[in-house]
């Protein structure tokens, strides 16, 4: 069986979620991985729920819209609630519990309760919920090397933004140590 | 060799279009396309080339036209609705024998439709993109590299056979990110020379007319039946198709574009449980890729054509298989995706028919 | 043999106007229009630098006439046509030859759009208030009570809506520099029509923008009236609905050309009075 992590990332769109599976993508390219990252698009980006399917895999990519995740980052209620219960056998979710009420019956996977918003406004960047999810999700699954995840944040964060790159690094420590 | 980056399947076409020479763009916006229009908005003042949006997709497709007689290698891009809009300027392209290229990234439908990947454009680019007879070539991109590395082929194949060629993508291609090594960017002196173009004489050859109209009826049948033996030279030269484990599949799918990509996973996963399954994968749609499966008639016993339509394409392999196996269908329209799950499971349907009729022998 | 006499040229078919027959009908003005056309070609020295754009209607064929390369368009597209010519080769003068069909009712949009851009082309539009080609249906232009094929109990506006004056409409957008209305019924005016094309071609050679002359015209054979009953008929109807003169001139209103007018009409809006930052290296 090949080596193959599928990922949904869920929330409101504006928290960050495609920029978070952008982040996923980059590192598999940096490691020469196949990889394919689809957004949901449409009316529901703008404002509304926010999705992207990303897949990280040694083998060439079927279908980049992924149904089960292997791992699912999820930034709502409504996204919880959708894709918990899809995620797969041995599977990891990471629930942002700042934005969650309630975490639906998920006993095939490991649930992480992360209250990631909250821990991005104390640390004084708020925006910077989706990266904190991110990185706990690396520490989880060891999805690539860790130098990876942050030579993948330098192409993530565009040179005229020089600035948020430091304050992503540490979103993702934070992450990676929560 | 160039680096790998991370492109979205529009973005990707966008840029390969302009290393492929193309300096002249002329679009509208609609979804799932978008995309392809902002970057060439963005990237053709920097190259010296021109992006305009047109006050309409029939507008862009006579400034396509324009640009095409003028001698240069211009493009526009929309999705199924507009490209309804477009099919009149395709058959004039056609009627005067201009290269061009027209992106289609689908959208379901019929009517405004949705926003959502659809691959229910294959009769319309086929068969009828426009009035009169003509055929255009159409080619399906499977993956982002793939969408890169066709515009090329496309630019080609339109200036060679002086016939305007589609891209048929979907919104799943063109919205996805995939790792892309865009191809190297061609020089002005690597494009043809187009001594038809009217560009001025400069009082130096007669006039050049762009025209399709033709008031002698024998003259127009002329010119047409001159055109269908281009057509038949693009058959004989130009198809294309990839096969996946077809050699001893009993089962072959055939799919195109996102779709093949879905088939491939389910063709994989029939092989772990012991059905022989393989896929060809279309690349030309027209030309269709006959040749290929007609390799396969002698081993195959079933075919089953995967598509996100009603059935459109199963039509063209039902015509090469000519009622000598059975060919199926399985589709899902209007936006949604089959899922590997669901094209597995036609497949087992079929497997265990086949092993029946051989029980029952 | 008689003793030769030294001849002088007075009148001589123009090199732009390729020794064609054409298919006009007797007495339709469109031929005077594409001479007038030809004329200007010749005079500015133009021919081997221009493409011309047919469009669909009586003069569908204009790209058998014109000596210069000619494209046929699809019908109402020509401005759009034009446009992607003129891209591709801004040094070469790009004009199109449009019926009131092809330029107000089919091709309205791509008409507006051409004009708003400021695309440095020239039409020549032909006024007739009829289509001609397909046998005398009304036009966007035909006048109210006009009685044509489709309007067989006149132009009821109640129903059929009002003409459209071109000149007056486009002259409204920024992107134009020079739109005048012209008519050929009598030599005086076709030396003036002769002297607007020649502006109006100028005005693109020197890069000032958008520029159309509109040709109040006639159509004897959809009209059911002899060449001088139907030039009689326009002055006394046409006319007053479609007044000659210029309607827009840049450069007669004391600009360098027609994006200078625009800027000056916009000085008030903060945003529209500065020029775009980036976009060409």
């Amino acid at each position: 069986m090949s080596n193959t992590l599928n990922v949904v990332l869920a929330g409101f769109g504006g928290q960050g979620l495609l920029f978070a599976g952008k982040l996923l993508a980059y590192t598999g390219l940096i490691e020469d991985r196949h990889v394919s990252w689809l957004p949901s698009y449409g009316p529901e980006m703008r404002g509304g729920t926010a999705n992207c399917s990303v897949c990280l895999s040694d083998e060439p990519i079927g279908s980049p819209l992924v149904l089960n995740p292997d791992a699912l980052i999820a930034m709502n209620q409504p996204s919880i609630d959708k894709f918990a219960p899809e995620v797969t056998q041995g599977g990891v979710i990471i629930a942002d519990m700042t934005l969650i009420g309630s975490v639906p019956d998920a006993p095939q996977a490991t649930i992480i309760e992360l209250p990631a918003t909250q821990m991005a406004e104390d640390a004084g960047f708020k925006q910077l919920a989706n990266i904190i999810c991110a990185g706990r999700l690396w520490a989880e699954t060891h999805f690539c090397k860790e130098e990876t995840l942050f030579k993948a944040m330098e192409k993530c964060v565009p040179a005229r933004k020089a600035n948020m790159l430091e304050l992503n690094k540490q979103a993702l420590k934070i992450g990676i140590e929560s | 060799m160039a680096e790998k980056v991370l492109m979205k399947g529009n973005e990707a076409l966008a840029e390969s279009a302009i290393r492929a020479g193309c300096r002249f763009f002329f679009g509208y916006p609609i979804t799932p396309q978008t995309e392809l229009a902002a970057y060439m908005a963005k990237r053709m003042p920097k190259v010296g080339g021109t992006y305009l949006q047109a006050e309409s997709e029939i507008a862009a497709i006579n400034m396509v036209y324009g640009a095409a007689s003028a001698g240069a290698r211009a493009m526009t891009s929309s999705s199924s609705p507009g490209i309804s809009l477009k099919g009149e300027g395709v058959s004039y392209m056609t009627g005067s024998d201009l290269p061009g290229v027209i992106i289609n990234v689908q959208r379901g439908g019929p009517g405004l439709g949705g926003i959502q990947p659809s691959q229910s454009d294959y009769w319309q680019a086929t068969r009828a993109m426009g009035h009169g007879d003509h055929r255009l070539v159409v080619l399906a991109p499977a993956t982002v590299q793939e969408m890169a590395d066709l515009i090329f082929d496309a630019f080609d194949i339109a200036d060679k056979y002086r016939t305007p060629v589609m891209i048929l993508a979907d919104g799943m291609l063109g919205q996805m990110m995939e790792p892309v090594t865009l191809p190297e960017a061609l020089s002005p002196e690597d494009l043809p020379a187009k001594p038809w173009a009217t560009d001025g004489h400069k009082n130096k050859r007669p006039h050049n007319i762009t025209n399709s109209l033709y008031l002698t009826a024998e003259d127009l049948e002329d010119l047409n039946i001159e055109r269908y033996k281009r057509y038949e030279k693009i058959e004989a030269e130009e198809q294309r198709a990839e096969t996946f484990l077809t050699e001893d599949a009993d089962i072959v799918l055939v799919a195109f574009g996102a779709t093949s990509r879905i088939c491939r996973s389910a063709v994989r996963a029939a092989r772990d449980e012991g059905i022989k399954a393989g896929l060809i994968r279309p690349i030309t749609l027209w030309p269709f890729p006959s040749e290929a499966i007609v390799q396969t008639l002698d081993t195959a016993k079933a075919y089953l054509s995967v598509e996100m339509s009603m059935g459109q394409m199963v039509d063209d392999v039902r015509l090469v298989v000519n009622g000598s196996h059975p060919v199926e269908f399985y589709g899902r329209t209007g936006g949604v995706i089959p899922t590997p799950d669901e094209v597995l499971s036609k497949v087992r349907q079929m497997a265990s028919e086949l092993d029946s009729a051989k029980g029952g022998e | 043999m008689a003793e030769q006499k030294e001849e002088k040229v007075v009148f001589q078919r123009p090199h732009a106007l390729l020794p064609v027959v054409t298919n006009y009908c007797p007495g339709c003005t469109h031929g005077i229009v594409n001479r007038l056309v030809a004329e200007i070609l010749d005079e500015l020295d133009i021919e081997g630098n221009t493409v011309g754009i047919a469009p669909v209607g009586c003069s569908v064929m204009a790209y058998n006439f014109f000596g210069c390369d000619m494209i046929e368009a699809a019908h109402g597209r020509a401005p759009a046509v034009a446009t992607g010519v003129k891209r591709v080769h801004p040094e070469n003068i790009v004009f199109a030859y449009q019926g009131d069909g092809d330029l107000a009712s089919i091709g309205m949009a791509e008409t507006v759009h051409a004009a708003t851009r400021g695309e440095n082309i020239t039409i020549i539009f032909i006024n007739n208030a009829i289509y001609g080609m397909t046998g005398g249906q009304m036009a966007p232009t035909s006048l109210p009570n006009q009685v044509t094929q489709t309007s067989p109990y006149g132009r009821d506006v109640s129903t059929a809506g009002y003409p459209i004056r071109v000149c007056e409409l486009l002259s409204s957008l920024d992107g134009v520099a020079y739109l005048e209305r012209v008519t050929v019924d009598s030599p005086k005016n076709v030396r003036k029509a002769k002297k607007a094309i020649k502006k109006a071609f100028e005005t693109q050679r020197d890069g000032l923008g958008y520029s159309l002359v509109e040709v109040v015209a006639t159509c004897p054979t959809n009209w059911g009236m002899t060449p001088q009953q139907a030039f009689e008929w326009m002055r006394e109807n046409m006319l007053p609905y479609y007044p000659l003169g210029v309607y827009k001139d840049v450069v007669a209103e004391g600009y360098a050309d027609a994006a200078e007018a625009a800027a000056a009409r916009a000085a008030e809006c903060p945003i529209a009075s500065h020029s775009v930052e980036g976009g060409a290296q």
